[in-house]
């Protein structure tokens, strides 16, 4: 736990904290000995060529990978001993359009409102209200197979919001939406961030997005943290080092710098290509 | 659920820069102990009866089937006498069986449905809510239930249509809805586990129609067990299929059956499937 604390007030709690987290399938180790630290209340982007371990180390904080005790912790609840604690804490929105087509926006929020026992008197005002808050009172009760893929995106993220959750996890929110629809789904994220005071951890491609919405980023490679620092920093960290005169480089020569080249050998397995073809596929 | 209110004035509710989000600031109280798994089965199921409210393609398509069993093997095998009934028409004797086969079909590509809503990312988001993985999986099982319900009803309206002599006694037919949500609840859990382990629907969907076949002749959803060869009869002792079918027929017709065997088995094949299934669903998260 690195969280800052002051004289006299209690040590603020970490939203999320791994420690020499590993994670390998078969032979591929995934996650290396990643150290990573989300204070509360910031928006953390996580980024990283495809294969870096991003969405494996997010996988690992989800509960979603079985990890060792003392490795992962979210808001101070041990992901591996308390897996149920630390799920009650989280909204997920995965890679994936992940909305049930066969359902009204309405009902798919419906759903989760459900799983996280929202009670039956106050579950349609907390649904209504999830919808309004991502713009789709209008939209809600027709079926999310009529849904562009930004309406798809916000349904996502009223579905996660429905809970009331401490951390909020994206992975690639706007992957394959046009700049229009990315903004807007950045807008209404930080509109509920604003309101509520949630912590966000987002992975991204698009580095002027994390330039733009994220207080600070990691940049991973081959499982592990290379950068780490507000996205100023690392930007101002490489122009000093190259020293260099002129404006100040971009993140995205930040995201060469750290991940070099071969990248095609560590682009994800095929399932991983595939998956993020066919969510890039559905949106457009 | 789905006739929940909307807001108030849904068409500006949009434009409203800062909509109420005062529910949005503090999460739900947990519900705990024993009240978590029949409300996660109740999510289920009634997600199952909404996607089946707003397109009831299958519901028709899938009546197909069962009516030509009933409509060319019945009403042939009928004439033909051909099968000791014990005395019923064999149409009367085939209609259980049919109404058992619709319900293991619906329930068997359960398998298939939950590798797709892995692949899609439904089934990921699932496993990250507070739902204990065997909570989930009783959920799937007895929405698998539903349906099959469902399904079961139209092939009684089929058979009770052809002339076949059913109970409409309420008990009864409470104890045949039983059976049918018990032997779908197994035959869907059989399918998730296979699906656990092979994890591809590929695979998986040759699987299915490999084991599908079998349990379906290897019970006494056609004949009588007594007219099977002894290998045949072993397999149908073990095959949950011919319990529920058993069950059906002593329900619906009255012909002599073991109730309280057949629902033990049942009860104890859903319990076995629900196990295996649930400690399969990591592999699938994986």
């Amino acid at each position: 736990m690195t969280g800052s604390a002051t004289d006299g007030e209690a040590p603020a709690v970490d939203a999320v904290s791994c420690s020499g987290l590993r994670y390998s399938f078969g032979e591929t180790r995934a996650v290396d000995g990643l150290d990573l630290t989300v204070r509360d209340g910031e928006c953390f982007g996580l980024l990283g060529p495809n294969g870096a371990g991003k969405t494996t180390a997010i996988r690992c904080m989800t509960t979603l990978l079985p990890v060792p005790a003392s490795l992962v912790h979210v808001f101070g609840h041990d992901a591996a001993r308390e897996p149920m604690a630390v799920r009650r804490l989280l909204g997920y929105v995965p890679q994936q359009l992940s909305a049930d087509a066969g359902l009204t926006g309405r009902e798919n929020v419906a759903l989760f409102a459900r799983v996280f026992d929202v009670p039956r008197r106050e579950r349609a005002r907390r649904v209504g209200q999830a919808l309004a808050a991502v713009g789709l009172t209008a939209a809600a009760d027709r079926l999310a197979q009529t849904y562009s893929g930004g309406m798809v995106r916000r349904l996502e993220l009223a579905q996660a919001l429905v809970s009331a959750p401490r951390l909020l996890i994206l992975d690639e929110p706007t992957i394959g939406l046009d700049p229009i629809a990315r903004t807007n789904v950045w807008e209404h994220i930080n509109a509920v961030r604003a309101a509520t005071g949630m912590t966000v951890l987002v992975t991204t491609h698009y580095m002027d997005e994390a330039d733009q919405y994220c207080d600070r980023v990691a940049l991973m490679h081959r499982g592990r943290v290379r950068a780490l620092g507000t996205p100023a920093e690392l930007r101002r960290g490489l122009k000093d080092r190259l020293g260099t005169d002129g404006p100040l480089p971009t993140l995205e020569d930040v995201f060469r710098d750290v991940a070099g080249s071969g990248l095609d050998d560590q682009s994800g397995d095929f399932r991983n290509v595939r998956s993020t073809r066919r969510t890039a596929s559905r949106v457009g | 659920m789905s006739e929940a209110p909307a807001a108030p004035h849904p068409a500006s509710a949009d434009a409203t820069p800062q909509p109420d989000l005062g529910l949005l600031l503090a999460p739900p109280r947990a519900r705990t102990g024993w009240r978590v798994l029949p409300a996660r089965v109740a999510a289920m199921c009634a997600v199952e009866l909404q996607k089946l409210r707003h397109d009831r393609t299958e519901l028709y398509t899938r009546a197909v089937q069962p009516a030509l069993w009933l409509l060319i093997f019945g009403e042939t095998f009928t004439r033909i006498k051909a099968i000791p009934t014990g005395g019923i028409p064999y149409l009367d004797y085939l209609a259980p069986g049919i109404i058992a086969q619709s319900a293991m079909f619906i329930a068997i590509f359960y398998g298939i449905m939950i590798i797709w809503e892995r692949d899609a990312g439904i089934l990921t988001k699932l496993l990250v809510t507070p739902t204990p993985r065997a909570a989930l999986i009783t959920g799937k099982a007895f929405a698998s239930g539903v349906k099959a319900l469902i399904q079961a009803l139209v092939v009684v309206v089929i058979a009770a249509l052809l002339g076949v002599a059913m109970t409409w006694n309420p008990l009864r037919l409470l104890g045949v809805a039983v059976a049918v949500v018990l032997g779908s609840a197994f035959f869907s859990c059989l399918s998730m586990t296979i699906a656990g382990i092979v994890l591809t629907r590929d695979r998986l969907m040759g699987i299915g129609q490999a084991i599908t076949m079998p349990l379906f002749f290897g019970s006494n959803a056609l004949y009588p067990v007594a007219v099977m060869p002894g290998w045949l009869q072993g397999v149908s002792n073990v095959n949950p299929l011919s319990y529920q079918v058993d069950a059906l027929r002593g329900l619906l017709l009255g012909t002599p059956s073991h109730l309280p065997l057949d629902f033990g088995v049942l009860a104890a094949a859903a319990a076995v499937g629900v196990t295996s299934a649930s400690s399969l669903l990591g592999r699938l998260a994986r």
